[in-house]
């Protein structure tokens, strides 16, 4: 049985951590395989469990998994370090088509962790000839809860980034306000033939999506990952399932016209 | 073909089929039951034909074979990973009609739903045979004619009917006749016994709108269900399971991870980093559940997941009808054509 069993995890080298917050670190870590953003490996652990956790950057012989501590699994991943080796399965689900964003006026709105899955996403709109027609804005809690600062520096240059807070503490000179905040604005031409993508927290694309919508958005164009608790990966242990639809299977990744009637 | 045994030269068929099979069967319990002086009839191996329990329906399905409450997949020591053992003699799991039927819908979720084979499923059921046992009459709570699982017409090696103390057996499996020929003489030809109606029927909707998804009509089970999961349990389709890691107190280093039976309707079957939770209120518990087995699984799949064995009525602390629930969508479904 031993031979491709799916449930049988294989170990991956530590490569790099890069520390964003006191709660969130991208682990840098060996992998060689064919992986798109917005794919999800699970994390591992023998004797405290597995979590889902989706790709934040795929490099040569590398990929990036951006974790938060929040729990048994995430707690224990950060007491490994560079060097050493953690426990992984995957890659697992649909992931983002980045072609797709490739013409036209293109929108992502991420909050907090939700911006590993469409950083792949934001890396190639950011690289490609002309970005001057790409939109990111990204929320975080407050200028503590910053992700990928690196990042949006670079990003900056490229597309138009939206930066945006929850709050900050006083004297802070960037944007506060919720991602939504920021969508009526955008001088976007054609909002009915822009795509957007949209990942974070239920209630924030909740709101963004009415947001979208309120600016001239169609649902065929938006896309949106959708998080749920996943024991296996593999269409089994029922826990992503939302009406027929198994989100580790058929997504994460959906076209809101499709994921609009989920009924959770 | 068939045979009509007596009771011991049925004690005799079972003891010859033991040295080669271990045999999962239902058995009475006495005063296991819910309430004082009530027994349970539950699954258990067994040796002895008497210990089988041929008349009443058991209350917990027989999936437990397949799916067990609890099973260890993986060990875990200080660098390696090892997948558990089995033991690897086969089995002979004794089963209504229903419960055959609802093999179709555990392989087509442990083997059929998405790419990969669901390995330690896979070992298990590559290790069983079914035997059928006939059904003189229906049960309570049982609506397996409208759920079109009422009767097998194969999935079976050999059928158990008890009739007039006598034991009725059809015997499609030629591999099988032996262990019958040894003991009995009286061949005749014999067919299981199947329920041909039941007292509950219930209407299924070809589709349920979407407006009944989000009906009011949910809200009443968000008061009367208290989420203790005993449907999901003793349902003979239910699959789904939480992954369970666990390290011995004495020797940290040392551990497994397990997969255990899990609920859709008890707390937590949702819960994701950060707190975060879908479906908190029973009702769109109830709801998600109900759904599953008269619709969503039917659009994946395109047959009903539900057999209609009526287990989750029987086990309901709270009196709650599953095939009342259906004829409530159903009506409701109908209205908004």
């Amino acid at each position: 049985m031993t031979n491709n069993n799916p449930y049988l995890p294989f170990a991956s080298d530590i490569l790099d951590v890069i520390k964003h917050t006191e709660k969130e670190y991208t682990f840098r870590m060996a992998f060689k395989g064919d992986v798109k953003p917005g794919q999800f490996f699970e994390v591992s652990i023998p004797k405290y469990g597995e979590a889902p956790i989706s790709v934040s950057g795929i490099g040569d012989g590398y990929i990036d998994l951006t974790i938060r501590k929040v729990g048994r699994v995430t707690n224990e991943v950060f007491e490994r370090y560079k060097g050493q080796s953690l426990l992984l399965r995957g890659p697992y689900g649909n992931g983002f088509d980045v072609d797709l964003y490739r013409n036209g006026e293109v929108v992502v709105v991420a909050g907090g962790t939700g911006v590993s899955p469409v950083r792949g996403v934001i890396q190639a709109l950011s690289q490609m000839p002309d970005a001057t027609d790409k939109y990111v804005i990204a929320g975080f809690k407050s200028p503590a809860d910053m992700l990928f600062k690196d990042d949006l520096k670079e990003w900056e240059k490229k597309l138009k980034l939206t930066l945006t807070v929850d709050g900050a503490p006083e004297g802070y000179t960037g944007n506060i306000g919720l991602v939504t905040k920021f969508i009526e604005g955008l001088p976007l031409k054609n909002p009915a033939e822009a795509k957007a993508v949209v990942v974070g927290p239920p209630p924030m694309m909740k709101f963004t999506i009415i947001e979208l919508k309120k600016k001239g958005f169609k649902d065929s164009n938006i896309t949106v990952s959708h998080e749920r608790k996943m024991c296996c990966g593999l269409g089994k242990c029922g826990h992503c399932r939302v009406n027929d639809t198994y989100i580790c299977l058929d997504g994460p990744v959906f076209n809101y016209e499709f994921a609009k009637n989920f009924v959770d | 073909m068939g045979y009509v045994l007596s009771r011991e030269a049925f004690a005799a068929v079972i003891a010859d089929l033991s040295k080669n099979y271990r045999i999962f069967a239902p058995v009475r319990k006495e005063g296991a039951g819910r309430f004082t002086d009530v027994d349970a009839v539950i699954y258990d191996y067994v040796c002895d034909s008497e210990k089988i329990e041929l008349e009443a329906k058991s209350d917990y399905a027989s999936k437990e074979f397949l799916t067990p409450l609890s099973e260890t997949l993986l060990y875990f020591t200080e660098n390696e990973v090892k997948e558990s053992d089995l033991d690897t003699r086969p089995v002979l799991v004794f089963g209504r009609s229903c419960d055959i039927n609802s093999l179709k819908r555990l392989d087509q979720i442990y083997l059929d739903n998405g790419l990969a084979k669901d390995p330690f499923y896979k070992r298990r059921r590559d290790l069983v045979k079914y035997v059928l046992i006939g059904c003189g009459h229906s049960y309570d709570n049982c609506f397996c004619v409208s759920m079109e699982s009422n009767k097998c017409d194969d999935g079976y090696v050999f059928s158990i009917d008890l009739v007039e103390d006598n034991i009725q057996s059809n015997v499609p499996d030629k591999d099988f006749d032996k262990y019958f020929a040894q003991h009995c003489n009286d061949k005749k030809d014999v067919a299981p016994r199947y329920v041909k109606e039941n007292e509950v029927k219930v209407a299924v909707p070809d589709s349920v709108p979407l407006s009944v998804i989000t009906d009011a009509l949910w809200d009443e089970y968000t008061t009367r269900c208290i989420n203790c999961g005993r449907c999901n349990y003793v349902c003979p389709t239910c699959t789904c399971y939480t992954m369970q890691d666990v390290f011995y107190s004495d020797n940290g280093k040392v551990g497994e991870r397990r997969r255990v039976g899990a609920s859709c309707m008890v707390d937590g079957y949702t819960d994701v980093a950060g707190g975060g939770q879908y479906r908190r209120k029973n009702g769109e518990r109830m709801r998600f559940k109900v759904l599953h087995k008269i619709s969503d699984f039917k659009k994946r799949f395109g047959y009903h997941m539900c057999v209609g064995c009526g287990r989750c009525d029987d086990i309901c602390p709270e009196y709650i009808s599953f095939s009342n629930i259906i004829g409530k969508v159903y009506q409701a479904s109908k209205e908004v054509k």
